[in-house]
């Protein structure tokens, strides 16, 4: 066997929160060391990670790790985890969002408006990491119940970390919104798992919650159609998707800065690439069956998400639902069940993952200075937050999908997809490029460059050196991204061809 | 042969040793006593793994007791619960100096490793009134408080009734087939479904005495006062051993005796969903969190009946893992209740705002706790949870009682999570809980680390605690 390197990625988080929690409370700039140490330890390996899957010529499963966790009987659990080129940049995802969170939660308790989190912080990054383990060890498994092993330890946390440093006014009622609303979900994705589990094994003999196994089941189209129902939009809960997107504004609104950059950036990533690894590639006959199905609840999603973004007048909330939208997109784009379509969701999930992170780090910068978010309130901050305006007028271009950038290359070939199967959805979700345009422009105008209100001068502090690299750091991956698409596109591709081959030709 | 009940035999020589020592200690040096019962059982825990081991099942005495490993482990189980539950009560105010309260909690272990082993109607019967009695007492043992009173005497009185009931049920079952061997009965009673009215008649008497142990409803009224009243170690002893003695002769009765008459399950499928529902849905409003998680073990009763209606080897060995996991997780959660009270000296849960500032260790093990027992990862919960659900969906037809434990389980995380709000949000009046440390003596730090990494390692190096489960369920089919 190899170097483990995706158990070292998955544990590197969760030993990192053991190791805070033994630190003494008082000893905030220690924990905040040890957080950030890790959390860089997780980048490089997350980024070797993604080099060398390249570098090995973009082949099926790769790093692969499987060890028999329980064996008795007809049960069977195995530790079994690897990367496609679906996952894999996921897993970069997952390594930069940490990283960037844990820069911008660090912030200075010596000026007059504290920034980025003073309370409990070791507490703060010990929850935190036990979410990116979580995080990370959804989307190397290669085994349901491992896979639903760590959807779970993703999803608890984040209550934690709402209801403790999250917005004092709507904390504890969106942070059990949110919980309920994801744990509904998984549970009911669970049923599905167990049903397939009994099911393929009467089938082929062999019992195993092994997906790789799993897709050789052969599974009755009658059976899939029935439980492809609940397995998808159980996991789609928690991508966002309409009419069950709820939970999704208002958790971004209530968390603290870096949760929702984890929340948004990441953790939506994980619902629909648990919808497409568990629903769509276990079960294609009930994916085809149903696409339409999807696609009309896509369709209502990026139209309805941008316009509410539209009308938002508090910038997070705006946001919140312009994720809402995007989301729309890659859930738009796995309905296609066409190579076009999922390259550019696999895309989409990368690009509005840096992109929407960035988004909420420099809103949560600004709210840590005027105490305001409300759009009317603001104006002028290019002034005093420069690299803060910079940060989000490329978030915003990469937003409205210009070419260029990653939002581009991703949103283009979802369109493309779409067209081939359905031109009609198409145009009338194009209908969310003008909108969001309109609403982005409109922010950069208001916020950054509109005049700056009386109470706001000489009180905005500058943002501090992390908060600049982590802006940096997004910013930079957009760009890339959009100018040398070859260095994901092939990738995606590869997981691509994958999904081709269980949905049957093409 | 004696091997069968060597766990027994030691419980007993302690008990004795125990009462001939004790009288010579100072009266303020009586807490040893503690410590001797907690070494004593650990002891008794260590020969009885090393030499009272089972090989095949055997009737022993005379088919009394059956020597299997189905009630060595659960011997175990209880050995373990009361070893935690000993160290709970060294510094209970009321408890920890007297030697009595050791004594009834030796002899209640005593009687709970019969009941596990029994094989044989009239030793059942005497196995389940051996430990009841001394659970009586140590419910109402504090004589000069009115709310610990009252628990006992409630809860003697449901258990009188319960068990005069029951054993209505066991003279009716002697009656129709003229044996009283547990392994005898089903080929007494026969294919001849022309009794199967009298049969349900008898399973409906059998379930009232059953149901009480395991405080199923409708038979759970005693629970949530009781708990509140009894000594908090009484409280957590008797929500976790007690009940998992209780389902092992759940699980033996119904398997051994009524394979012919499997509509059984039906009934208990009813029952579990009834009993689910309603302990999570009366849990909601609670605001003391001994009366929370009296509803909630009712509750957890529920679920540990999904696997049994089951009815196949993988549904009994959920059971036994499912109760292993949930023993250790509740003994957990009774403790940290049991450590705050004595120092906060109360048990609202409104008081337990700010805790997680006042004493961050006693929080994180509330964290472990609440997560387990609403079935969160890594810990035990979780695992054991969805081991019983798969079992029942092996079975197509019990797919709708896996999904209304799946709603339930989703009101439990509701009232888990509430509680966790206080421990981690809320604070307390004035903001100084640094002022308010809650100290923990060395008892409650070794019993709350201990049972605080069984629950982490059930959730996560499950293997061997599942494989024994299994050879246990193994012996009933």
């Amino acid at each position: 066997m190899n170097f483990p390197v995706l158990s070292l990625i998955v544990f590197t988080p969760l030993v990192a929160a053991v190791l805070l929690l033994l630190i003494p409370a008082d000893r905030k700039n220690e924990a905040r060391a040890t957080a950030l140490a890790a959390a860089v330890f997780a980048l490089l390996l997350s980024i070797w990670v993604y080099a060398q899957y390249a570098l090995n010529g973009y082949t099926d499963y790769q790093f692969v790790e499987k060890v028999s966790w329980l064996k008795v009987g007809q049960l069977a659990f195995d530790y079994h985890v690897g990367v496609d080129g679906m996952s894999a940049p996921l897993v970069l995802l997952t390594g930069i969002v940490m990283f960037t969170g844990v820069l911008i939660s660090w912030g200075r308790e010596d000026l007059h408006a504290p920034t980025g989190i003073q309370d409990r912080p070791r507490e703060f990054f010990a929850f935190l990491f036990l979410l990116a383990g979580g995080v990370f060890g959804v989307f190397v498994s290669l085994d349901l119940f491992l896979l639903f092993f760590f959807y779970e330890i993703a999803v608890f946390p984040m209550y934690l970390l709402i209801v403790i440093w999250g917005w004092v006014k709507t904390r504890e009622y969106a942070a059990m919104k949110l919980t309920l609303y994801l744990f509904i979900g998984s549970v009911v994705a669970l049923v599905g798992a167990l049903a397939m589990y009994w099911t393929a094994g009467q089938q082929t003999g062999v019992f195993t919650f092994d997906m790789l196994e799993l897709e050789k089941a052969g599974f009755s189209t009658a059976f899939q159609n029935a439980w492809f129902l609940p397995v998808f939009f159980g996991f789609a809960v928690l991508g966002g998707i309409w009419p069950f997107h709820n939970w999704s504004p208002d958790g971004h609104v209530a968390a603290p800065t870096a949760v929702s950059m984890f929340h948004a950036g990441v953790l939506m990533k994980l619902g629909a690439f648990a919808a497409l690894r568990v629903g769509i590639m276990l079960l294609p006959e009930g994916a085809k069956t149903w696409s339409w199905l999807i696609m009309l609840f896509a369709a209502i999603a990026v139209v309805y998400g941008a316009y509410i973004a539209f009308v938002q007048p508090d910038l997070k909330y705006m946001i919140g639902f312009s994720s809402v939208s995007h989301m729309g997109l890659v859930m738009f784009g796995l309905s296609t069940l066409n190579r076009d379509g999922l390259t550019g969701a696999g895309l989409q999930m990368f690009s509005h993952g840096v992109m929407t992170a960035l988004f909420f780090a420099v809103t949560g910068m600004i709210y840590d200075r005027s105490h305001t978010r409300q759009i009317p309130e603001l104006g002028g901050m290019m002034k005093p937050l420069p690299w803060a305006g910079i940060g989000f007028i490329i978030g915003g271009l990469v937003s409205m999908g210009m070419p260029g950038f990653s939002g581009f290359v991703a949103e283009f070939p979802i369109f493309m997809g779409v067209w081939q199967v359905a031109p009609l959805a198409a145009i009338i979700a194009s209908i969310s490029i003008v909108i969001t345009a309109a609403y982005i422009m409109r922010n950069i105008r208001q916020v950054f460059f509109g005049e700056m209100p009386a109470q706001f001068e000489g009180h905005i502090s500058p943002l501090t050196a992390l908060d600049k690299v982590a802006i940096v750091t997004l910013c930079l991956l957009m760009i890339a991204l959009g100018l040398f698409p070859g260095l994901m596109a092939p990738m995606v591709q590869t997981g691509v061809d994958n999904i081709l081959r269980l949905l049957g030709g093409a | 042969m004696l091997l069968a009940i060597l766990p027994e035999l030691l419980l007993l020589t302690l008990a004795v040793i125990l009462l001939v020592v004790e009288p010579f200690w100072k009266v303020e040096d009586r807490r040893k006593a503690g410590w001797l019962t907690f070494g004593g059982l650990l002891a008794t825990m260590a020969i009885s793994l090393l030499f009272g081991r089972p090989g095949d099942p055997q009737a022993v005495f005379g088919g009394m007791l059956r020597f299997d490993w189905f009630g060595f482990f659960f011997k175990m189980i209880f050995i373990f619960g009361a070893a935690a539950t000993s160290l709970f009560m060294m510094d209970h105010e009321k408890l920890g100096r007297r030697g009595e309260s050791y004594l009834l909690l030796l002899a209640t272990t005593m009687g709970m490793g019969l009941m596990a082993s029994s094989a044989d109607l009239v030793m059942l019967y005497l196995a389940i009134e051996t430990t009841s009695i001394p659970l009586y007492v140590l419910a109402g043992f504090m004589l000069d408080d009115k709310a610990s009173t009252e628990a006992g005497f409630k809860y003697l009185l449901f258990g009188a009734l319960t068990s005069a009931v029951m054993l209505y049920g066991f003279s009716l079952l002697f009656g129709f087939t003229g044996t009283t061997d547990l392994y005898k009965l089903a080929d007494n009673l026969g294919p001849d479904r022309n009794m199967s009215l009298m049969v349900f008649g008898v399973i409906f008497l059998l379930l009232v005495g059953l149901g009480f142990k395991v405080s199923a409803v409708p038979f759970h009224f005693w629970a949530p006062d009781v708990y509140q009243g009894a000594p908090t170690p009484v409280a957590g002893f008797l929500s976790t051993a007690s009940k998992a003695a209780g389902f092992a002769v759940l699980l033996r009765l119904f398997i051994e005796v009524f394979p012919g008459f499997a509509d059984w399950t039906t009934i208990l499928a009813v029952l579990a969903a009834i009993t689910m529902t309603v302990g999570n849905l009366l849990a909601l409003p609670q605001t003391n969190i001994k009366r929370l998680l009296a509803y909630s073990s009712i509750a957890h009763a529920g679920y540990a009946m999904i696997g049994l209606v089951a009815f196949s080897d993988l549904g009994a060995a959920s059971v036994i893992f499912y109760l292993v996991a949930y023993v250790a997780t509740n003994l957990l959660a009774f403790g940290i209740v049991m450590a705050f009270s004595r120092i906060a000296g109360s048990d609202e849960i409104k008081d337990y705002a700010g805790l997680s500032r006042r004493a961050p260790w006693l929080g994180i093990a509330m964290l472990v706790a609440f997560l387990s027992l609403a079935g969160m990862p890594p810990f035990g919960g979780f695992v054991a949870k969805v081991i019983v659900f798969a079992a029942a969906v092996q079975n197509p037809a019990l797919i709708w009682l896996v999904i209304v434990g799946i709603l339930n389980s989703i009101v439990g995380v509701y009232y888990y999570l509430n509680v966790l709000k206080y421990v981690y949000l809320y604070r307390m009046d004035g903001e100084n809980e640094e002022a308010h440390p809650i100290a923990l003596t060395r008892p409650y730090t070794i019993a709350l680390l201990v049972l605080g990494f069984a629950v982490i390692l059930l959730g996560t190096a499950f293997g061997p605690w599942f494989d024994w489960s299994t050879l246990g369920a193994l012996n009933l089919f």
